[in-house]
């Protein structure tokens, strides 16, 4: 099988336009979050969240293609340049047509859902725009980011809720190693600071009320932990058989060695006792990728700051890495804390935080980490990044729906 | 209503708004489609804010004949509420 290798990282999240940006404020423990302007919160229990500060669409995207596309996609179509800029490549026309664009998207364009829906509503039938359907749809992502960088190959979106990205990341990994093409554009996306969201989440009691305190409120494992908090954003990776990438000498971030997935099948939101799901999306990772779980010194967690799924999470950790995960030799940190949670897009830009933790030898913190509940025993690396030689890298991804992924990034050795 | 109201340039800076193309390529008997790069989600998404901007309704059979800029701006001049 060919072995796959990431070669270009595009990030554009509530921490900085640009992966240079994002990685140097992840690292710094500064916070994404603050309060929501992308709508009127007022009247909402949740009114922080982490937006992409700044963004102009424009600035990445012709004026009259800036109409056809919801907001996640001009973050994708943003992030994706990023990439390709990072990775360095020219194509040749024949792998113009064999390079394939995976993005994950959990929602898509909620608010313009919403938007049009008034429309209907108010003025009729007629006055709803063909772009509605365009601008909604979660597929665009990629059907988007294929036609901005005129790249042919297999095209479509993994919807797997908070999973989604990751889901993409593994199959495009899948599409390479078994030799289909030498190339894919691989990642996630999601822009569903809106109304309707939040009031969705809100209900379900999923999101964090710490309005007063919005750099504060993400705080996974913390004992004040009350919810997690929106973020929206993209993340897309370039990955590449290891022969093509060394035939045209690219860098290197880092081999994707390991991909597990499972479903808990336990319950629509709540992760099954002791995340059984998660332990098994784990193991089939090492499996996948032939490690015993010492090798993994770092994971990058899903942890959201939900008082119930970050305790089933670290209980999953300690199922499947023992004494190991207990005894300080793992590191479990999660980034959430000062992004927030990007849903669908979160899978990838996790991916691709890990997998720059793996190639800079420096493991982000959880930010806000103060006060550690009792019952997570694990090193949850708080406040403050750490330097360590990593070899091999885990991130986690779990979706509603009782989705969970695992992938293993592990360090390129030549 | 349409008393002094210079329709010619407000259909003008609604297909440079819409269609993202230079005032001066924007002739009477510029098409749509052909001139002005316009596709058929473009047309239909120009035509809506023709309605809106002037209040006034355009059936999908007439919106097929409003193919360039004259046409746009006869239709108008036709069937706003004077």
């Amino acid at each position: 099988m060919e072995r796959v290798v990431i070669t270009g990282i595009g990030l554009v999240t509530p921490n900085g336009i640009g992966t240079v940006e994002t990685w140097r404020s992840v690292l710094a423990a500064e916070s994404g979050i603050g309060p929501i302007t992308l709508f009127d919160a007022s009247q909402y229990s949740t009114r922080i969240a982490g937006e992409v500060k700044g963004f102009a669409a424009e600035d990445f995207i012709p004026k009259k293609k800036v109409r056809e596309m919801g907001r996640f996609a001009h973050l994708s179509v943003a992030a994706s340049q990023f990439c390709l800029k990072d990775a360095g490549i020219e194509f040749t026309d024949e792998e113009r047509e064999t390079c394939g664009t995976f993005i994950g998207v959990g929602l898509g364009g909620l608010e313009n859902l919403y938007q049009y829906a008034q429309t209907l509503l108010e003025k009729g039938p007629s006055k709803v725009s063909p772009y509605f359907i365009p601008q909604v749809i979660a597929n665009l992502a990629a059907g988007q980011v294929a036609m901005a960088l005129d790249l042919k190959g297999p095209s479509y979106c993994n919807t797997s809720a908070c999973a989604s990205s990751a889901h993409s990341i593994g199959e495009a990994f899948e599409w390479i190693r078994r030799g289909r093409t030498h190339l894919m554009v691989a990642g996630g996306t999601e822009a569903t600071i809106t109304g309707l969201a939040a009031a969705g989440f809100g209900a379900m009691f999923a999101l964090s009320r710490r309005n007063d305190e919005p750099t504060r409120a993400s705080r996974p494992w913390d004992k004040g932990r009350d919810g997690f908090v929106m973020g929206e954003g993209a993340a897309t990776l370039m990955l590449e058989s290891l022969s093509h990438a060394k035939r045209r000498g690219a860098k290197i971030y880092g081999e994707v060695t390991g991909y597990g997935a499972t479903c808990d099948a336990y319950h629509l939101t709540k992760p099954a006792p002791e995340g059984e799901g998660a332990q098994r999306a784990m193991k089939q990772a090492l499996v996948d990728a032939k490690l015993a779980p010492t090798d993994i010194e770092y994971i990058n967690a899903h942890g959201t700051s939900t008082p119930h799924g970050d305790l089933e999470e670290a209980r999953a950790i300690v199922k499947v890495f023992g004494e190991h995960a207990t005894g300080h030799g793992l590191w479990v940190s999660s980034t959430k804390s000062v992004t927030g949670h990007l849903l669908g897009g979160a899978g990838a830009v996790e991916a691709a935080l890990s997998v720059l933790a793996l190639h800079d030898g420096k493991v982000p913190p959880t930010a806000n980490l103060e006060e550690q509940d009792p019952e997570c025993v694990l090193d949850c690396v708080p406040l403050v990044a750490r330097d360590r030689r990593l070899r091999n890298v885990m991130s986690n991804s779990f979706g509603f729906g009782g989705t969970n992924v695992a992938l293993v990034f592990s360090r390129f050795e030549g | 209503m349409a008393e002094g109201r210079d329709i010619s340039a407000e259909v003008k800076r609604i297909i440079k708004e819409q269609l993202d193309v230079d005032e001066k390529d924007i002739k009477p008997e510029s098409t749509f489609i052909d001139d002005l790069g316009a596709d058929s989600l473009g047309l239909v998404e120009l035509v809506l804010a023709f309605e809106e901007a002037f209040e006034i309704d355009i059936p999908d059979e007439d919106t097929e004949k409003i193919r360039s800029v004259q046409d746009a701006i006869d239709y108008i001049n036709s069937h706003i509420k004077k």
